[in-house]
């Protein structure tokens, strides 16, 4: 077995066929897993005693001759802000180094009791706060594409494991772009769901609003099958989603003629670039395979950064108003005072990302600011996510870059937040209005840097959205003929 | 925009966030500039537009409550042993009122 580019149905098969164990599986995973991780630090933590003991499982299943479930032992890694019962789960910050959860978040329990077996914890941004992984206390992860490159953020290291096959699939989380930017970067599929689609109990909460789960995989079926069983309403969650989960596989049928596509106007502006040639040339391909293709508008585009810029950071000082060195975090030597015990834990602890955004959230909304700033940027997102809804009256999915440019090089973007957080203006837009949204392989540019193409639909219409990204693929990608 | 390192201080402050001399001054220049960004949402006429609270209302307002039943909660050890300091099954923390 090729590891690297073993798929579900691959391991399916192979599992029937006893070409391998779960077990050998198991293994082979998680010694290619320590192999790669020096190069990429995308791996904060192996988890062989879990993985093999879930292994087991599966493979006395296959013995019994029982139904081993639809992730039969395939190879998880699972994001760490994530929580994995008894595994260390850092959020990649020094706050949480010895974290060890009392519980497993509901969508790990489930990939789980579907056979899957979790790996280890991948590397992220400190509390999922970043465009390019170089904010975890951990060391940045580098991209298996071009180790000198970032592998874009905050779900960096979920997308580089899947990239270089030391886990099948992944799980990652997206608040503004966190799965479809490193998915991009990468040249992996990452799938944003509609918010609720995925129980974010057991998610360690950044932006509670638009926080989601959502897959990583080498291919989008993958994708599909790994949300499929994580999918659906929990009742530890009140925010998920009732609406039963459809099959997917059924909805990928290949054939996408008459479907409607529409290109936002505002996100092909000013596109002048590789990327932007690489999306035109995919939606060229889409045409090919039977699409109508027409321009749309969604004018409120141009105020989204500042919408979600104030949005998620007015969230994220209130929950990371927790780590206060009581219940969980280390907590500093000089605490003499309950004051000096939060004020010197919180100061030690969290890196410069996650200050800067806890000062913003406490800025926007401390006393007098509140109506200005908070309320105001609520109001802005039901403007943004009214113009989807026009939008969805038209055209049955939208399809846009995921990010203005390929991953770049460590540090060169470290320097000046306030470019990094406008490079997120493609992908906050979907977690704003809570639609699903995916990044797509879409070619590469002349450096051989992958570029995504990110699709958009209704609330809940996830199936039409892998039609269109599995026929895409299917058929070539950027290069269908 | 302009934010002074009394006003950073202040917020840090309200934050319970403790900050060093370099700290402030880099964090009065990135909000400044962030703040200045942001502020663009005043030229926007919002007048009459509702407040988004939530991304989807799929049901009734009482369709998200379960039953309310009895069941095991997280057990006493569970919950204390992450923290750096508990004793008597509670947390500790430094003494809050003198006697």
């Amino acid at each position: 077995m090729d590891i690297a580019k073993l798929t579900i149905d691959g391991i399916r098969s192979g599992l029937k066929a006893k070409a391998f164990s779960a077990r050998e599986l198991c293994d082979a995973a998680l010694a290619f897993a320590e192999a790669e991780n020096p190069k990429t630090n995308a791996y904060l933590l192996l988890s062989g005693e879990r993985a093999r003991a879930a292994a087991a499982v599966v493979d006395a299943k296959l013995a019994r001759g029982e139904e081993a479930g639809p992730l039969a032992g395939v190879p998880v890694a699972v994001k760490d802000v994530i929580v994995t019962k008894d595994v260390r789960t850092t959020c990649g910050s020094r706050l949480l180094e010895n974290f060890a959860p009392p519980y497993d978040a509901t969508a790990v329990e489930r990939l789980e009791a579907a056979g899957g077996v979790v790996i280890g914890k991948a590397n992220c941004d400190e509390f999922a706060m970043g465009s390019s992984n170089e904010n975890s206390a951990f060391g940045p992860v580098r991209n298996p594409v071009d180790l000198e490159r970032v592998p874009g953020g905050s779900s960096g290291g979920s997308a580089a494991v899947v990239a270089q096959g030391t886990a099948v699939v992944s799980l990652g989380s997206d608040t503004g772009g966190s799965i479809r930017q490193p998915a991009s970067f990468c040249g992996v599929v990452g799938v944003t769901p509609t918010y609720g689609r995925v129980s974010r109990y057991g998610l360690v909460a950044f932006a509670s609003s638009l926080d989601h789960i959502g897959p990583f995989g080498r291919n989008v079926r993958d994708t599909a099958a790994l949300l499929e069983v994580i999918a659906g309403r929990d009742e530890m969650d009140a925010t998920s989603a009732f609406a039963p989960v459809p099959r997917y596989a059924q909805a990928m049928t290949g054939d996408v003629r008459g479907m409607k596509i529409g290109l936002p106007k505002e996100y092909f502006t000013g596109l002048a670039s590789e990327t932007g040639d690489l999306i035109l040339k995919g939606v060229e391909a889409l045409k090919k395979l039977g699409c109508e293709v027409k321009e749309v508008s969604l004018p409120a585009t141009e105020w989204a950064i500042s919408c979600y810029y104030i949005i998620c950071t007015a969230e994220a000082s209130s929950n990371l108003a927790r780590y206060d060195g009581v219940k969980y975090t280390n907590r500093s030597a000089d605490s003499a005072t309950l004051a000096a015990m939060y004020r010197n834990t919180r100061g030690d602890g969290f890196g410069a990302e996650c200050k800067r955004r806890i000062m913003l959230g406490t800025y926007v909304l401390s006393h007098g600011y509140y109506d200005a700033y908070y309320l105001k940027a609520q109001r802005v997102r039901t403007l943004i996510s009214r113009d989807f809804q026009n939008a969805f009256g038209e055209v049955d999915a939208l399809v846009t870059p995921v990010s203005p440019f390929p991953a770049f090089k460590l540090g060169e973007k470290l320097d000046d937040p306030l470019a990094m957080y406008l490079s997120d203006i493609y992908t906050i837009t979907g977690d704003l209005a809570g639609i699903p949204c995916m990044s797509v392989p879409c070619g590469e540019t002349a450096a051989g840097l992958p570029v995504g193409m990110q699709i958009l639909t209704n609330h809940f219409q996830e199936a039409a959205m892998f039609r269109l990204a599995e026929a895409f693929e299917r058929n070539g990608g950027v290069n269908a003929a | 925009m302009k934010i002074t390192e009394e006003q950073v201080r202040y917020v840090a402050d309200l934050a319970n966030l403790r900050l060093t001399p370099e700290e402030v001054s880099r964090m009065a220049r990135d909000m400044e500039s962030i703040l200045g960004h942001i502020d663009k949402l005043n030229e926007l006429d919002t007048e009459g537009v509702p407040a988004m609270a939530q991304v989807l209302f799929e049901a009734g307002e009482t369709a998200t409550l379960r039953a309310d039943a009895e069941r095991p909660t997280l057990p006493n050890e569970a919950a204390l042993a992450n923290a750096p300091q508990s004793g008597g099954g509670f947390f500790k923390v430094p003494k809050v009122i003198e006697r």
